[in-house]
C-alpha cells in the first residue's frame, strides 16, 4: 500500500505535465488513465494520507459521534419544553446528586438535572460556540491579514501593531474582563472570544501572503491589468487560505476549552442551562463523597468534563492530521 | 545592527505596546456603566447609594473618554488603582497579599514543567516511531486536550477525596496557626522561603505538601507544549549533516544526541518557555480556583463574579505587562544566544 503511494507521489508531477500537454494538444483523456484532474488527484492523495493514520480515524469518529449527538438531539433527548430545549429538565429540587438509574442513565447533577440530557444538548452548544467564534475570527483575520500583507505600508503597520497589542494580554484573562464588562452569559463569552481571537489568523495569513505577493505569477497578473481585488481573490487567497484553515481547525478545541473555563468560573449561563462548562462548575462541591464511599459522586465530576475533553481531543487529533496532510511542508514526509 | 541598538529598538517597541495595552484595558473599562466604575475611586469599604451620583460627578466619570483616559493613566502612575471590594483593601495592598502565593506555585512548577517537557520530547525524538515515542505523543495530545479545571477536580477527587492526601489550600490549620502567630516573620510572602528564613521546617514541608497536586496538574497540562516542540526540534537537529558526519566517523550515538543535538534543539524551547510561563500565570485563574490557593488568579476569579472592577483591571494590566516583559526578555536572550537574529 505504501509503495503504491510512493509511486503516485513521484508520478504526480509527471502526470500533471502529461495532463496539461494533453489539454493543450486538444486530445482526449491523458495517457495515464487515473489522471482525471490534478486537483482531484491531489485530493485523493490527501484522503488516502488521512485515512492511513489511526489517530485521525479516532479523531474523525469522535467528531462524527458529536455531530450525530447534536443533529439528533431532539430525538435522543426529547426536550420537555420544545421552545427552550437548552434548559435541562429536572425531577425535583433535591440538592444531592442521584447516581445513574433507569430514569437518568448517567445520573443527575445537584438539583436533579439530568446529566445525559445536558451532555446531548450541550453538544449543540459546544458546536455553536466553537464554530461561531472560529468562523468570525477567520473572517476578520483573513480580511485584515490580507490587507496588511498585500498592500503593506501604513495598512500593515497599523493592523499589525494593533494585533501586537491584542497579543500582549492573555486571552483567558482579557475575555474575563470583557465578559464582566458586557454582563455575564454565553453570548458575552462568544462576543469576547470573537473580539480577541483574530490576531492569530491575521499573523498567519499575512506571513503567507508576504511570500506569495512577490512571486512572478502575481507580477504577471498585475502587469496584465488585473485589479487588486481580482489578484487577491483569484491568485493569492486560494494559495494561502489553507494555512489559516488549518489553524482554525486546531483552534476549535482551544476555543471550546476557554469558553468552558469561563463558564466554569461562573461567567457563563445560569445553572440548569445545557452547557458543559457550567455543568462542571456545579460539581465543585461534590468532589468528596460521604465517609463510607468517598467516590460516591464520581459521575457528577467525571462525565461533563470527560465530554469536554473528548470533544477537544477529537478536534485536536483532526487538526493535527489536517496539518500533516494539507500543509505542503509536512505533506510529502 | 549592534546589540545595543537592538535592545533600544525593542524597549521603544515595548513602551508602545504597553501604551496600546493601557488603551485597550481602558476601552473595556469604559464599557462598564459609571455607577459601577465609581468603585475604582472609593477608598473606604462602603458608599451610601445616595452619594453615587455625586461621586460620579466629582470624579468626572461622565466626561469625554480622552479626558478620563489621561486622568486614569495619571492615577495609575501614582500607584492609585482604587479599592478592591473582594480584597477589602486598596488594590495594591491586595496584590501584595495575594501575589506571593501565585509566584510560589509558578516558581515551583515551571522548572519541573520545562524539564519534563524537554526530557520527554528528547526521548520521543531519539526513539522515533517506537512505542516510547507513540506513548509520549499520545500523552502530549491528551495533555493538550484536557480542560485544566477537569483534570484538577479529578486529581482532587482521587488524591484528596479517595486517598485522603494532598488537600487543597496552601497550608494545614496548624500551619495557619503558626503563620498568623506573632513570632512569624512574613518576609517574602512565599511560604517555603519564609519557612526556611524563620527556621520552621514544618511550614516548608506543609507548604510543599500542598503544592504537590497543583504542580502535578500543571505538569500534565503544560509540558505537552514543550514536549511537542522539543520532539520536532530534536528530530530536525538529529537530521543535520554534522550529526550524520559524526555518526559516520563512529562517534557515540548517545553523546551525540544528548549532548550535541539536544543543545542545538533547545533554542526554540527557550522562546516557548517564556510564553509558557506567561500562560501559566494567566491559567492561575483556573488552577488557583480549583485548589483554593489564594493567589492573584483566585482573587481575579472572585473579583469577576462580584464585579470588583478595580481588581480585574489591575490584574489584566499586570498580566499584560508581564507578558510584554517576558517576551522582551525572551527576544533578548534569543539574540544573545543566536547572533543571526540581530543581523536579520
Amino acid at each position: 500500500m505504501s509503495k503504491n503511494n510512493d509511486s503516485i507521489d513521484k508520478g504526480t508531477e509527471a502526470g500533471n505535465r502529461s495532463a496539461n500537454a494533453a489539454a493543450v494538444a486538444g486530445t482526449g483523456p491523458s495517457v495515464r488513465g487515473a489522471a482525471a484532474h490534478p486537483r482531484l488527484k491531489e485530493l485523493g492523495f490527501s484522503l488516502k494520507r488521512l485515512i492511513k493514520n489511526p489517530l485521525t480515524i479516532i479523531g474523525l469518529v469522535i467528531i462524527l459521534f458529536f455531530v450525530f449527538l447534536a443533529a439528533f438531539a431532539p430525538i435522543l433527548a426529547p426536550p420537555p419544553r420544545p421552545f427552550d430545549p437548552f434548559l435541562m429538565p429536572h425531577n425535583g429540587w433535591q440538592i444531592q446528586p442521584s447516581p445513574p438509574s433507569a430514569e437518568a442513565p448517567l445520573g443527575t447533577l445537584p438539583s436533579q438535572y439530568d446529566i445525559l440530557y445536558g451532555v446531548i444538548w450541550g453538544t449543540r452548544n459546544a458546536f455553536r460556540i466553537g464554530i461561531a467564534v472560529v468562523a468570525a475570527n477567520l473572517l476578520v483575520g483573513v480580511l485584515l491579514g490580507s490587507l496588511a500583507g498585500y498592500f503593506g505600508g501604513i495598512f500593515d503597520e497599523i493592523i499589525m501593531r494593533i494585533a501586537d497589542i491584542f497579543y500582549a494580554i492573555p486571552i483567558l484573562v482579557m475575555s474575563m474582563a470583557l465578559v464582566v464588562a458586557m454582563g455575564r452569559g454565553l453570548k458575552s463569552i462568544v462576543f469576547a472570544l470573537i473580539i480577541l481571537g483574530w490576531p492569530t489568523y491575521t499573523r498567519v495569513i499575512r506571513s503567507e501572503i508576504l511570500v506569495i505577493r512577490d512571486m512572478d505569477y502575481i507580477q504577471a497578473a498585475r502587469a496584465s491589468g488585473s485589479s487588486h481585488l481580482r489578484i487577491l481573490m483569484k491568485h493569492i487567497l486560494p494559495n494561502s487560505i489553507f494555512s489559516v484553515i488549518i489553524v482554525g481547525s486546531m483552534r476549535i478545541g482551544v476555543t471550546v476549552i476557554i469558553a468552558a473555563a469561563l463558564s466554569f468560573l461562573g461567567l457563563g449561563s445560569d445553572t440548569g442551562y445545557a452547557d458543559w462548562g457550567q455543568m462542571v462548575s456545579t460539581c465543585r462541591n461534590w468532589i468528596v463523597g460521604p465517609a463510607d464511599n468517598r467516590l460516591a459522586y464520581w459521575y457528577v465530576v467525571f462525565i461533563p468534563g470527560f465530554v469536554i475533553a473528548l470533544f477537544v481531543l477529537g478536534w485536536n487529533l483532526l487538526g493535527d492530521a489536517i496539518r500533516d496532510v494539507f500543509d505542503p511542508k509536512m505533506r510529502r514526509r | 545592527m549592534s546589540l545595543f541598538n537592538y535592545i533600544l529598538r525593542r524597549l521603544l517597541f515595548m513602551v508602545l505596546v504597553l501604551f496600546g495595552v493601557s488603551i485597550l484595558v481602558f476601552g473595556v473599562l469604559m464599557l462598564i456603566p459609571p455607577g459601577m466604575r465609581v468603585a475604582a475611586y472609593v477608598t473606604s469599604e462602603k458608599i451610601p447609594p445616595n452619594q453615587i451620583e455625586a461621586m460620579i460627578e466629582a470624579y468626572g466619570l461622565n466626561d469625554p473618554a480622552p479626558v478620563q483616559y489621561f486622568r486614569w493613566l495619571g492615577n495609575i502612575f501614582r500607584g492609585d488603582f482604587g479599592f478592591s471590594a473582594t480584597a477589602e483593601a486598596p488594590v495594591v495592598q491586595g496584590f501584595k497579599t495575594y501575589f506571593p502565593t501565585t509566584l510560589e506555585l509558578v516558581l515551583f512548577s515551571a522548572p519541573l514543567v520545562i524539564l519534563v517537557g524537554i526530557w520527554f520530547g528528547t526521548a520521543g525524538a531519539v526513539n522515533k516511531d517506537k512505542p516510547v515515542d507513540h506513548g509520549i505523543r499520545l500523552f502530549a495530545i491528551i495533555g493538550y486536550s484536557l480542560p485544566t479545571f477537569w483534570l484538577g477536580l479529578l486529581l482532587l477527587m482521587f488524591f484528596y477525596g479517595y486517598l485522603g492526601i494532598f488537600p487543597p489550600g496552601t497550608l494545614s490549620n496548624e500551619g495557619k496557626d503558626v503563620i498568623f502567630s506573632p513570632e512569624w516573620n512574613r518576609i517574602t510572602g512565599l511560604l517555603t522561603i519564609d519557612g526556611i528564613l524563620n527556621w520552621r521546617w514544618e511550614i516548608v514541608w506543609d507548604a510543599l505538601y500542598h503544592l504537590m497536586l497543583p504542580t502535578i496538574n500543571l505538569i500534565i497540562l503544560s509540558s505537552a507544549l514543550i514536549m511537542r516542540l522539543m520532539r520536532s526540534s530534536m528530530l530536525e537537529a538529529m537530521g543535520q549533516d554534522y550529526i550524520r558526519t559524526a555518526l559516520a566517523k563512529g562517534a557515540d550515538r548517545k553523546t551525540l544526541y544528548y549532548l550535541h543535538a539536544r543543545r542545538n534543539a533547545m533554542l526554540p524551547v527557550i522562546t516557548i518557555s517564556g510564553i509558557l510561563l506567561a500562560g501559566m500565570l494567566a491559567g492561575m485563574v483556573i488552577t488557583e480556583t480549583i485548589f483554593t490557593r489564594k493567589g492573584i488568579g483566585w482573587w481575579m476569579a472572585r473579583a469577576a463574579l462580584q464585579l470588583d472592577v478595580p481588581a480585574i483591571m489591575f490584574n489584566v494590566l499586570f498580566l499584560g505587562i508581564v507578558f510584554v516583559v517576558i517576551n522582551l526578555i525572551v527576544d533578548l536572550v534569543y539574540a544573545a544566544i543566536d547572533p543571526r537574529i540581530r543581523l536579520g
